[in-house]
């Protein structure tokens, strides 16, 4: 007997579009006739469209194509137009934000202020997505997890490209745009700052980074091994628990002694992963404004140990040492 | 599900292409046991530097005769090497000229009949290279302690190092009101393949260096403390450390503890040689290097016109030590130091002759064969006998 909705989908369901319930006069905002796709149906929904976009859908679209382009035309441009480089370098290239010591003014255009503007349309393009989700998690009388676990990520974006430049005073603080870039910032944000390790926050945001990805796997696994039960209509077994959740259940308690429940665990899950970013971000935001070195504040607070000495400790030559 | 397959296989090439060095690595753990002090090598790139970093057989030395003449008394325009006796002089030439020109010979610095003429470029580099290979040697023991360095250690044979370096303003970019990525977001060979500074070694290496601290010792930041250097400023000393990795062959651990870069208290010992040599760069670009610029015909200058320069790569060539540690200087005791103080006269080179090029395939002098130059060492050999036996 062929299963039903396991990676990959073995049977597709295709019919007419579901066009979904009925929303009155805001029908118009949905766009798009939908299409039927075996490749898509063999990894989720066979369906695709219609989507509804509306007005935060449609100026958030805008917004972010206007972000897209202006951070795409300058690593174009820093290429010197030239298309094969562009798509060879692509990972390296990035638009900058101001220089170092430049202060919160408006820059020259070449001197952060694509970067600026590029900052700007991207940040109301996300807002504005926001907005979308929550109006239509709103709209189909759902709860607000969706929301609020995005606005989580948002609340990093936020502090890494926005709040704390501002506190710090300088727009030099914040993130270049680029695939690459943006990753030696992130290693070059730690030694900077002697050792991001050693930030309390950093280690709780690590906590629920690893954690989420133990809890997604412990999940997804308990769900797909009592799937021949009937295990993935979780939220049925809830109110209605059934030999799926009764085996689930057992099989954690043998093993750990412990189980969450067919709803908890899913608050877990969304905890954890909202936490990561909620985290993270009061660990950046703390970074530089009221913490110079991680690592020395780590000393003072008794959490960097020392440990034995293997080498004859060295004196800073700068200082005559030799 | 073909499909699927053929992706996955295409995907799977790429990511093994990817890779530019395929394991198996090994790892000597360098530090205490849990933080992380580890020296990661590939055997499939260290095992072929073995053979390039092995030292030249010494020539045979003639014993030394008391009483004999010295080189600046019997040859003209002898001027770093005049101490020398007649017989060490003759062995140090062709030592030198084994390290650097073995193909073209003595025509390489020498031309025409007069080799005491300073009608070729190269002679006129060289003498300053002695120069400086003296100064390293007498005066930079902090970095190059008692190994020193000779003209072997960058030449290997080549007349041109093989590791040098010339500024660079980065690959071309658009003018106009383009965003400025401050020579940064590009592929940059020189700090490691990242996306930081393009050249890393203009503003450390030469000229007035750049401030390479850009941490701060402080747990909390301090009052007046300008605490706006930012990342930008720290990836551009990050880029050097790349540059240093890459020469030689080593990762961040060598110098720094895993835990506290900027600390010195825990940092292995070679931090502190490292800290020397990067001392010692910058002041023999600005003393040796950069002054030999007008003296350089055009295609060797850089394409900024600027002289050939040294980095870190030129002695070390990959390995943490130059020719694994191995010394030169007890065979050739005559680069341990200047030999007199005439010795260290800084040349002039604010107006020079148009020089001979011995690259240039039609030299205006004709070049000395190599039976000339034979003729020529065994009767300076023998005018040095004549003179001794009398």
């Amino acid at each position: 007997m062929a299963e039903y909705q396991n990676i990959f989908t073995q049977v597709q369901i295709h019919g007419h579009g579901e066009m979904g319930i009925p929303i009155g006069k805001e029908t118009r905002n949905r766009a798009g006739k939908p299409i039927f796709s075996w490749l898509l149906g063999a990894f989720g929904n066979a369906q695709l469209g219609p989507i509804y976009l509306g007005a935060t859908g449609t100026f958030s679209l805008i917004f972010g194509f206007i972000a897209f382009e202006i951070i795409g035309l300058n690593m174009l441009a820093s290429v010197n137009w030239d298309p094969v480089q562009f798509v060879r370098q692509l990972f390296w290239l990035a638009l900058e934000p101001p220089p170092p010591g430049s202060g919160l003014g408006i820059p020259a255009m070449a001197e952060g202020g694509w970067w600026l503007l590029a900052g700007f349309f991207l940040t109301l393009s996300i807002l504005l997505w926001w907005t979308r989700t929550y109006l239509r998690a709103r709209a189909l009388n759902m709860g607000y997890h969706i929301p609020w676990a995005f606005a989580a990520a948002i609340w990093l974006y936020l502090v890494l490209g926005f709040i704390r430049p501002l506190l710090m005073g300088d727009w030099g603080e914040a993130v270049p745009f680029g695939i690459f870039p943006h990753l030696d910032w992130t290693a070059a944000f730690s030694m900077r700052y002697g050792n991001l390790f050693y930030n309390p926050f950093h280690m709780l945001s690590i906590v629920f980074l690893y954690g989420s990805a133990v809890l997604f796997g412990m999940h997804a696994a308990t769900i797909l091994a009592v799937g021949r039960y009937g295990g993935e209509r979780e939220i049925e077994q809830i109110t209605d628990r059934g030999t799926a959740t009764e085996r689930a259940s057992l099989f954690w308690r043998w093993t750990m002694g412990f189980n969450a429940t067919m709803e908890s665990i899913h608050r877990w899950a969304w905890w954890f992963a909202i936490l990561t970013p909620i985290t993270g971000g009061i660990g950046i935001l703390l970074t530089g404004t009221v913490v110079d070195n991680w690592y020395m504040w780590g000393v003072k607070h008794g959490i960097a140990p020392s440990y034995p000495e293997v080498y004859v400790p060295s004196i800073d030559p700068a200082l005559g040492g030799n | 599900m073909k499909l699927l397959k053929v992706s996955a296989v295409a995907l799977l090439a790429l990511g093994v292409q990817g890779c530019w060095e395929a394991p198996p690595m090994e790892s000597e753990q360098i530090g205490y046991r849990g933080v992380a002090m580890w020296q990661t090598t590939n055997p499939d790139v260290t095992e072929p530097l073995v053979a390039l970093n092995q030292i030249p057989v010494a020539l045979p030395v003639s014993p030394e005769v008391p009483g004999a003449p010295k080189a600046g008394d019997v040859y003209q325009n002898v001027q770093v090497l005049g101490d020398l006796s007649v017989a060490e002089f003759t062995r140090t030439m062709a030592a030198i000229t084994q390290w650097v020109s073995p193909e073209q010979g003595c025509a390489y610095c020498h031309q025409g009949a007069n080799f005491a003429a300073d009608d070729v470029y190269t002679k006129v580099v060289s003498r300053r290279m002695m120069q400086m290979t003296q100064t390293i040697n007498s005066e930079w023991g902090d970095h190059v302690k008692d190994t020193g360095v000779t003209c072997y250690t960058c030449h290997r044979g080549k007349n041109v190092p093989e590791y040098i370096w010339f500024e660079d303003n980065g690959p071309a970019h658009a003018a106009g009101m383009s965003a400025n990525n401050y020579q940064q977001n590009n592929v940059a060979p020189k700090a490691g393949y990242t996306s930081m500074l393009s050249d890393p070694l203009t503003p450390y290496l030469a000229g007035e260096p750049d401030k390479i601290r850009i941490a701060h010792e402080n747990a909390l930041p301090l009052k007046g403390q300008n605490n706006n250097e930012s990342m930008q400023a720290l990836e551009r000393t990050w880029s050097l450390m790349m540059h240093m990795s890459d020469s030689l062959g080593v990762n961040c651990t060598y110098c720094h503890n895993s835990r506290n870069f900027a600390s010195w208290e825990q940092s292995p010992p070679a931090r502190v040689s490292a800290w020397h040599g990067l001392q010692m760069v910058p002041a023999i670009n600005n003393t040796y290097m950069t002054p030999l610029q007008p003296v350089y015909p055009q295609h060797r200058l850089g394409k900024l016109d600027d002289a050939p320069k040294a980095n870190c790569s030129t002695c070390h060539q990959g390995v943490n030590k130059p020719l694994y540690g191995v010394s030169m200087l007890d065979d050739y005791p005559v680069w341990k130091a200047p030999l007199n103080d005439a010795a260290t006269v800084e040349p002039d080179y604010s107006d020079v002759p148009d020089y001979l090029d011995p690259n240039n395939p039609e030299p205006t002098a004709a070049l000395v064969t190599p039976e000339a130059i034979e003729v020529a060492i065994s009767s300076a050999i023998r005018a040095t006998s004549v003179v001794v036996s009398q």
